[in-house]
C-alpha cells in the first residue's frame, strides 16, 4: 500500500496537477507517526503508511487550502468524514485539495501492544487477523482485536465520503458498529457511580489542550479556552470544576459536527476516554432529533443550527434513562 | 457549647428572557405572589442567550440550582430562538447528568409575561426540589466557597 501510494503521489507531483502532498512521516520511534507535508518527490522517502498511522489529517487541509497550489491528501474513511465536515463549515477550499481515498482496517494501539509485554517496536504488518509486530527481538504476533484501538473495533464505517479517486477497496457504512455500548453501560448506572466513574478520569486530565488541538472539529481561530479574561486559559485545572467545566464545554461546543473519528482519546497523554462524552451527544442527538451523521450530506443542516415545533422538551432529561 | 444548626437556604439563580419571564416576574410581585428571596434573576434578552457555561459558572460561583425561564415556544420575540434555546439545553442537561451530577439542579420553564402566577409557583417548587436536594458539592469551586 504505501509503495502504490508514493507512486502515485510521485505521478501527481510529476504532472503538475499537486504541488505538495499531505501524508505521514515517522517521528522519534517508528509508532508515534506523525502528519507531515512533503514538497517535492525527493522527500517523499519518509513517507510512512502503515498499522500506526491514526492520525486524522483532515484539520491540518484548514491552513494548507489557503495556501498556493493545490494538496495531495490520503484520507482514511473516518478521515474523510471531518473532511466533509470542514467542506460544509467552508474551512477548506474544495478546489485546493486532490483526495485519494485509501482503506482503513483498523489502526493498532501502541499502548495495547505495550500492555501484552510487547516491547521495543520497530514496526508493523497486518496479516490477516493478525498484526505482526517486528520488535528489536524478532517478530511478535498479536491478534488484531486485541491490539486495535478502541476506536477501529467500534469502527461506524469504512465508506468515505468525498474523494477525487480511490485507492483500495471502498467500504461500507457498518450498521452493527457497537460504539454506543459503553455510553449506554454508563446510562445504566446510578448518578452516584456515573460520577466516580468520570472524577477517576477527569481528574487526571493535565489540561494539555491536546484534545481541542487536535479534534477537526475544534476549529475556532481564537477559542474560547484561550481568553486570558476566563480565569482557564492555559493552564491545568486547579479544582474538579474546571476539570468538568472544561470537558463538558469542549464536547459541548463540537456537539453535532463531530463526526466521532476517536482523535481527542487517541491524544489524550492520560487516556481519558474523551470519546464517551462526544458519543454521548451523538446518541442524544440520534435518539431525540433523527439519525444523524456529521460530515455525511453535505445538503442536511446539524442539529444544533436547527430545529422542529415539536422537539421534546429539556424536562425528558428527568424521564429517561439511568437509574435514580 | 452547643452547635448551631443552620437551615440550608439554596441559592438559586434564574435566568429570565426579557420579553416574557422577566415581565412575568415582575406581575407576580406586583399581585403581591410570594416566591423565596434566594432566587436570584439575571435578565437575558432572550433564553437563547444563555451559553452553556453561563450556567457552570453560576453553579461554580456558588449557585445550588439553575433555571431558565423563557417565552413558550413559538411566542419567542425574535421568532427562534427559544427553539434552539431548548435543543441546547436539553443536551446540555442530559450531559450533566451524564456526568453524574443531579439532573434535579437545572430546570427549563416557559413562562409569558401574563402568568405571574405560574413564575411564582415554579418558583416555589423549584427551591423546594433544590432544597431537598442539599449543598451543591459536584460542581462547586472551593475557591469561590464563603466560609
Amino acid at each position: 500500500m504505501q509503495e502504490a501510494m508514493i507512486a502515485r503521489a510521485k505521478e501527481l507531483l510529476a504532472d503538475g496537477s499537486v504541488s505538495r502532498v499531505m501524508g505521514w512521516k515517522k517521528g522519534e520511534f517508528s509508532y508515534d507517526i506523525s502528519p507531515a507535508v512533503f514538497e517535492n518527490a525527493d522527500q517523499l522517502v519518509d513517507f510512512v503508511y502503515d498499522d500506526f498511522c491514526g492520525a486524522n489529517v483532515s484539520k491540518y487541509l484548514i491552513n494548507e487550502s489557503k495556501k498556493e497550489g493545490k494538496i495531495l491528501a490520503f484520507l482514511k474513511p473516518c478521515d474523510s468524514y471531518s473532511f466533509a465536515q470542514l467542506l460544509k463549515e467552508h474551512r477548506i477550499d474544495r478546489e485546493k485539495v486532490y483526495v485519494i481515498g485509501i482503506p482503513s482496517y483498523g489502526k493498532a494501539d501502541i499502548n495495547k501492544i505495550r500492555a501484552k509485554g510487547i516491547d521495543g517496536v520497530l514496526g508493523i504488518k497486518s496479516e490477516g487477523t493478525d498484526f505482526i509486530v517486528d520488535t528489536i527481538y524478532g517478530e511478535e504476533k498479536i491478534a488484531k482485536f486485541e491490539a486495535m484501538s478502541e476506536r477501529c473495533l467500534t469502527c461506524k464505517s469504512k465508506k468515505h465520503v468525498d474523494v477525487d479517486e480511490m485507492m483500495g477497496e471502498e467500504g461500507e457504512w457498518n450498521a452493527e458498529s457497537k460504539r454506543f455500548d459503553k455510553v449506554a453501560e454508563l446510562e445504566a448506572m446510578t448518578p452516584d457511580e456515573r460520577f466516580e466513574f468520570w472524577r477517576g478520569e477527569l481528574s487526571r486530565c493535565i489540561r494539555c489542550n491536546a484534545c481541542r488541538n487536535v479534534c477537526p472539529a475544534c476549529t475556532c481561530v481564537s477559542c474560547v479556552f484561550d481568553n486570558p479574561n476566563s480565569d482557564i486559559n492555559n493552564k491545568a485545572a486547579a479544582s474538579s470544576f474546571e476539570e468538568n467545566m472544561f470537558h463538558i464545554i469542549r464536547a459541548f461546543h463540537v456537539a453535532g459536527r463531530c463526526t466521532d473519528c476517536g482523535e481527542c482519546s487517541r491524544v489524550c497523554p492520560q487516556n481519558i476516554p474523551l470519546h464517551l462524552l462526544n458519543r454521548k451527544f451523538i446518541k442524544d442527538i440520534n435518539e431525540l432529533y433523527g439519525q444523524y451523521q456529521a460530515g455525511a450530506n453535505a445538503d442536511e443542516k446539524y442539529p444544533m443550527v436547527n430545529f422542529t415545533f415539536d422537539d421534546c422538551e429539556p424536562g425528558i432529561v428527568y424521564k429517561r434513562g439511568g437509574n435514580q | 457549647m452547643q452547635v448551631e444548626e443552620k437551615e440550608f437556604k439554596p441559592t438559586i439563580v434564574a435566568f429570565c428572557c426579557n420579553w416574557c419571564s422577566y415581565a412575568g416576574a415582575d406581575l407576580s410581585g406586583t399581585n403581591r405572589l410570594q416566591y423565596p428571596a434566594n432566587v436570584k434573576i439575571i435578565r437575558i434578552p432572550c433564553s437563547c442567550r444563555l451559553n452553556p457555561m453561563f450556567i457552570l459558572r453560576a453553579f461554580q460561583r456558588g449557585a445550588d440550582g439553575v433555571i431558565l425561564c423563557g417565552c413558550h415556544p413559538g411566542d419567542c420575540h425574535y421568532t427562534t430562538g427559544n427553539y434552539y434555546a431548548r435543543r441546547r439545553m436539553t443536551l446540555l442537561f442530559s450531559m450533566l447528568d451524564f456526568l453524574g451530577i443531579e439532573k434535579e439542579r437545572t430546570r427549563v420553564e416557559w413562562v409569558s409575561a401574563a402568568e405571574g402566577q405560574k413564575f411564582a409557583e415554579t418558583m416555589n417548587d423549584f427551591v423546594a426540589t433544590v432544597t431537598k436536594l442539599g449543598e451543591n458539592h459536584r460542581l462547586e469551586d472551593l475557591r469561590c466557597k464563603k466560609q
